[in-house]
């Protein structure tokens, strides 16, 4: 690219308004009164569908930027995982204040269910990395920052667990978010193996993408 | 269908009212954001797949509830119809195309009369009813509808059950050419239902043909539909073309599907925990807060007899 701050900033605020879209959506669902006879739980459904849609978004961009080389996505991931985070905040701050009502009675009756067990484990995983998202944080924890991101893979199989285990009979969809989840998955676990087996010269192209996928602003371009 | 329907005597002016009232479209949500905010009500809402035939006023029959009736707007929009897809708004986008005119249903099995009837025939001997009931959906919602019908034990009656009648089994219409969700396995097809004996002859069971004083919309089970209030709402199965006396006990399509969650008997029990989320509240549509599910959805004082001395954890 020509200009790399500027593509920087364009692939930034395009991936901030589309991430908005669904909350905008939503919004106006909300103040027209459009969301159907159940709206607690239609809101509830699109909060937590978009959290897990934007998840598996984060973990397709590097992939995606391998297979294609294009390495102008790199500045959409984190704001893909951030936005994944505040839609499960949403989803969550909707179960606790529409779905129970803030009602301890509910909320800990809730607690013994597998499905919200697995819910409530993926959103916690993911606040350490919503709170660690910074360049300040990447540069202070350094080679730790990477492992510590690896959590993102815990997060996204509790969320499709979390999908399984609340179907009542059409599984199809929670499958097919399965599916592309190990496909993204099975991608990482080859990658790496390719480069342990290739041996030295591949421990060079290791810490090249490493320092790539850390988003280090002077390789974005 | 209009031959249905009868003219009741008198309309007392206080039935109007409630009429008037079910048809609001009440909603917290838009109700408390609407009055604040003063935004126009945006109504983008699927049109109700129905020949809208407007049925007269019956008086309401015994067992009704006097709780507040659900809007229409959103008995006819909220549905569960598997026949014509998985999400709630599927069966008012398709059921449309269904055609419900002409329509016939057997009554076949361990009975004197077996027979074919068309509908209207079916139906014409009876005096129509209405029965406002609370109804009780497996997913912990629930509403309050007004049937419009006649008590299944009169049609039973008629056609004379042998001592071989133990059960009734249901089968709803199986046409993947109108019914899409039948293009997909999800569930076994035709959609099949049953009931023991004295389930179906209880006076609170009842074989519908119209709710909200009007013909039933295509997407609430049109044109025959059952009305089993105190089990979860997959019992109530709709678009009946078979009724059959039987034997043994029928393998409904939820028991076949997943029968660790789905037993036959399916009562409203806040106290049997089969499904991944609570059955002990539920939320009636268009409420905020939860209400405490009730044993057999409150019908216990007229069915609890009926499970005596069983254990109702292991006949869920
Ligand atoms: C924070 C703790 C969480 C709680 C308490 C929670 C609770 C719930 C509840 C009550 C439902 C509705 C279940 C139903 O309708 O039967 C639901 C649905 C869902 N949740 Fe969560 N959840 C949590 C976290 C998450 C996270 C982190 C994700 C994704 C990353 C997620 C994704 C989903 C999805 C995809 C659905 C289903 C939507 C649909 O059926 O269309 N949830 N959750």
């Amino acid at each position: 690219m020509r200009n790399p701050a500027f593509t920087r900033r364009m692939v930034t605020s395009l991936t901030v308004a589309g991430c908005l879209i669904p909350l905008a959506f939503v919004a106006y669902r909300t103040l027209t009164g459009t969301l159907g006879a159940n709206p607690i739980s239609n809101l509830t459904n699109r909060t937590g569908l978009w959290s897990l849609r934007l998840l598996l978004a984060t973990l397709a961009v590097t992939p995606l930027r391998r297979l294609s080389g294009w390495t102008w996505l790199m500045p959409a991931r984190r704001i893909l995982g951030l936005f994944a985070f505040f839609y499960g905040l949403l989803h969550l701050v909707v179960y606790l204040a529409l779905n129970q009502a803030f009602s301890a009675t509910l909320i800990l009756g809730d607690l013994s269910r597998p499905f919200i067990i697995a819910g409530y484990l993926s959103f916690t995983l993911m606040v350490p990395l919503a709170a660690t998202s910074t360049m300040g944080a990447m540069r202070a924890l350094g080679p730790r920052w990477q492992l510590l991101h690896r959590l993102i893979y815990a997060v996204a199989i509790l969320a499709v667990l979390h999908y399984l285990l609340l179907v009542k009979i059409d599984f199809q969809p929670p499958e097919a978010y399965g599916a592309l989840l190990v496909l993204l998955l099975s991608y990482r676990i080859g990658a790496s193996l390719r480069r342990r087996i290739a041996g030295p010269v591949s421990r060079h192209a290791q810490t090249r993408t490493t320092q790539t996928s850390g988003q280090s602003p002077q390789r974005s371009d | 269908m209009a031959i249905l329907i009868k003219r009741p005597a008198a309309i007392k002016p206080s039935e109007i009212t409630d009429r008037a009232l079910y048809f609001d479209r009440r909603r917290f949500l838009r109700a408390s954001l609407l009055s604040t905010v003063g935004l126009p009500a945006l109504l983008a809402r699927p049109r109700i797949a129905s020949a809208a035939l407007t049925v007269h006023e019956l008086p309401p029959g015994p067992f009704s509830t006097h709780e507040t009736m659900t809007p229409y707007q959103d008995t006819t929009t909220y549905n569960n119809f598997y026949e014509f897809g998985t999400s709630k708004g599927d069966p008012s986008r398709y059921a449309g195309a269904m055609s419900t005119n002409p329509w016939t249903v057997a009554v076949t099995g361990a009975c004197r009369h077996p027979a074919i009837y068309h509908l209207e025939d079916f139906i014409r001997p009876y005096a129509l009813q209405e029965r406002i009931y609370r109804h009780r959906c497996v997913e912990a919602w629930s509403m309050v509808i007004p049937w419009i019908g006649v008590p299944l034990r009169d049609i039973l009656r008629r056609c004379v059950p042998s001592g071989d009648a133990r059960y009734v089994e249901f089968t709803t219409l199986y046409d993947p050419r109108e019914m899409p969700g039948q293009r997909s396995d999800i569930l076994q097809w035709p959609y099949l239902e049953g009931l023991r004996m004295d389930e179906a002859m209880h006076p609170l069971t009842l074989l519908a043909v119209g709710m909200y004083g009007r013909v039933l919309p295509n997407q609430n089970g049109a044109p025959l539909r059952l009305v089993v209030p105190w089990k979860y709402g997959f019992k109530s199965i709709k678009s009946i073309v078979k009724i059959r006396l039987v034997k043994n006990q029928p393998v409904t399509t939820w028991m076949r599907a997943v029968p660790q969650r789905y037993g036959f008997y399916s009562n409203v029990n806040p106290a049997v925990d089969r499904v991944p989320w609570s059955q002990r509240y539920e939320r009636r549509i268009g409420d905020f807060f939860k209400r405490k599910t009730l044993m057999f959805n409150g019908y216990g004082p007229e069915v609890a007899h009926l499970y005596a001395g069983m254990n109702l954890a292991k006949y869920y």
